[in-house]
């Protein structure tokens, strides 16, 4: 078997094939169907959608004090819209 | 211990930059991915991770990427704990030789219900019978689901897999889940608990406990699986609480050999009219979905009587019936 140009061969490779780019370099965000909107005045802060959300997808500004939507790793999964106390998320379809 | 004087909000919680990455490749609504989030939330300094091969394994460690922003270690599926133990002897000698800083680390060793209960038991039982002081955390999601929804032996009973699967012959699994929490109570360590995620400040707590205590330590964490439950993948949380609110997974922690309930169970122990029926959480589940079918009703029956048998046993142990 041939290699192609940018395939690299074992002797380039990192030793023993440790993983060496951050995870964050991969963006996951277009596996969504659906995506959280959320409504900013029925939003109370409580950051349950921040610790809930299985793609560590959602931030908190601690300066703006609010909370930021980061789509480009967001699956769509709902677990924010079905968790929020006050149901200020929707899941729209995208 | 001094955990019950770490007082934090969700703000701190928030704040703390997350160690387990975004980017990594769980399906949507991965519960499992949410607990390695909330475990590297609890972290207290430095930390070494080590982990069997498993859904988590697999997802966050795609060649050349990975989630893991600490030292994270995997050799195969069996032996998450043995790796724990090398790795906490191995930090013992080069402290002990100056080789490196006089600090201390904390090591955990994270497996699912395959590497747990059925493929990683003896290395388990084994690391802890040598007391090292690291923290073992199960993520049970009961099936083998990243080799396609298997049955393990934290499957519980009634549950369609695709090696017990639910139809003319057979209503799914037929035995009920392995008590393995009450397995690493009977090895005499110091700390076991249970947890379920939509309790977070309860796992964040019970997490921080494990790496503080002196010796080894067992956390046996709820993580239910949209795929492999067939479920919404937005309802994986809202499972994770059913779980504890019906009785199927109760919260509590055992301190060198005493039971007690946490909070979350222990209002359902205070007003029993509060635990919810087991038809609630299966319900919901499409792995159940043959149960409300005329012909393998009577095994609601069935599961509802080991729920409460093992209800009232766990009841029995905490000194409260």
């Amino acid at each position: 078997m041939t290699l192609k140009e940018k395939e690299k061969s074992w002797k380039e490779i990192s030793i023993a094939a440790v993983c060496w780019k951050p995870s964050t370099e991969f963006l996951t965000g277009d596996w969504k169907t659906y995506k959280p909107v959320r409504d900013p005045a029925k939003c109370t802060r409580c950051l349950l959608c921040v610790i809930f959300c299985p793609d560590g997808a959602i931030h908190w500004k601690a300066d703006r004090n609010d909370i930021e939507f980061d789509y480009n790793y967001c699956k769509g999964c709902g677990v924010c819209a079905n968790e929020c106390p006050v149901k200020a998320i929707e899941m729209k379809l995208e | 211990m001094q955990s019950e004087e770490w007082k934090f909000t969700a703000k701190d919680i928030a704040e703390k930059p997350d160690l387990f990455m975004s980017g990594h490749r769980a399906c949507a609504g991965c519960a499992p991915a949410a607990v390695m989030r909330l475990i590297l939330k609890a972290t207290r300094g430095p930390t070494i991770v080590t982990m069997a091969t498993g859904c988590m394994e697999v997802v966050s460690t795609i060649y050349p990427y990975t989630s893991w922003a600490v030292p994270w270690l995997h050799t195969a599926f069996e032996n998450a704990a043995a790796n724990a133990s090398g790795i906490e002897a191995a930090i013992k000698v080069l402290r002990k030789k100056g080789r490196i800083k006089d600090e201390h680390v904390d090591v955990i060793a994270i497996a699912g219900d395959g590497g747990t209960y059925d493929i990683g038991i003896q290395a388990l039982s084994g690391a802890v019978e040598r007391g090292h002081d690291f923290l073992f955390v199960l993520y049970d999601n009961e099936a083998y689901m990243n080799t396609g929804i298997q049955r393990s032996g934290g499957t519980p009973l009634g549950a369609s897999t695709t090696t017990s699967p639910a139809g003319e012959v057979i209503p799914g699994k037929l035995e009920p889940k392995k008590p393995i929490a009450d397995i690493m109570v009977a090895h005499e360590i110091p700390y076991v608990a249970t947890a379920s995620p939509y309790y977070w400040r309860d796992l964040i707590i019970k997490v921080r406990k494990g790496l503080e205590v002196e010796g080894p330590a067992f956390l046996h964490v709820f993580a239910p699986c949209p795929r492999g439950w067939r479920s919404d993948p937005s309802k994986s949380i809202e499972l994770s609480r059913l779980a504890v609110e019906t009785c199927v997974f109760p919260l509590w922690e055992c301190i060198n050999g005493e039971y007690q309930l946490s909070a979350p169970s222990k209002v359902i122990a205070m007003a029993p009219q509060k635990k919810k029926p087991v038809k609630e959480y299966l319900a919901v589940q499409g792995r159940f979905r043959h149960l409300f079918t005329p012909k393998y009703e009577k095994l609601i029956d069935e599961i509802q009587r080991i729920t409460d048998m093992r209800w009232q046993k766990l009841l029995k142990k905490c000194g409260i019936a």
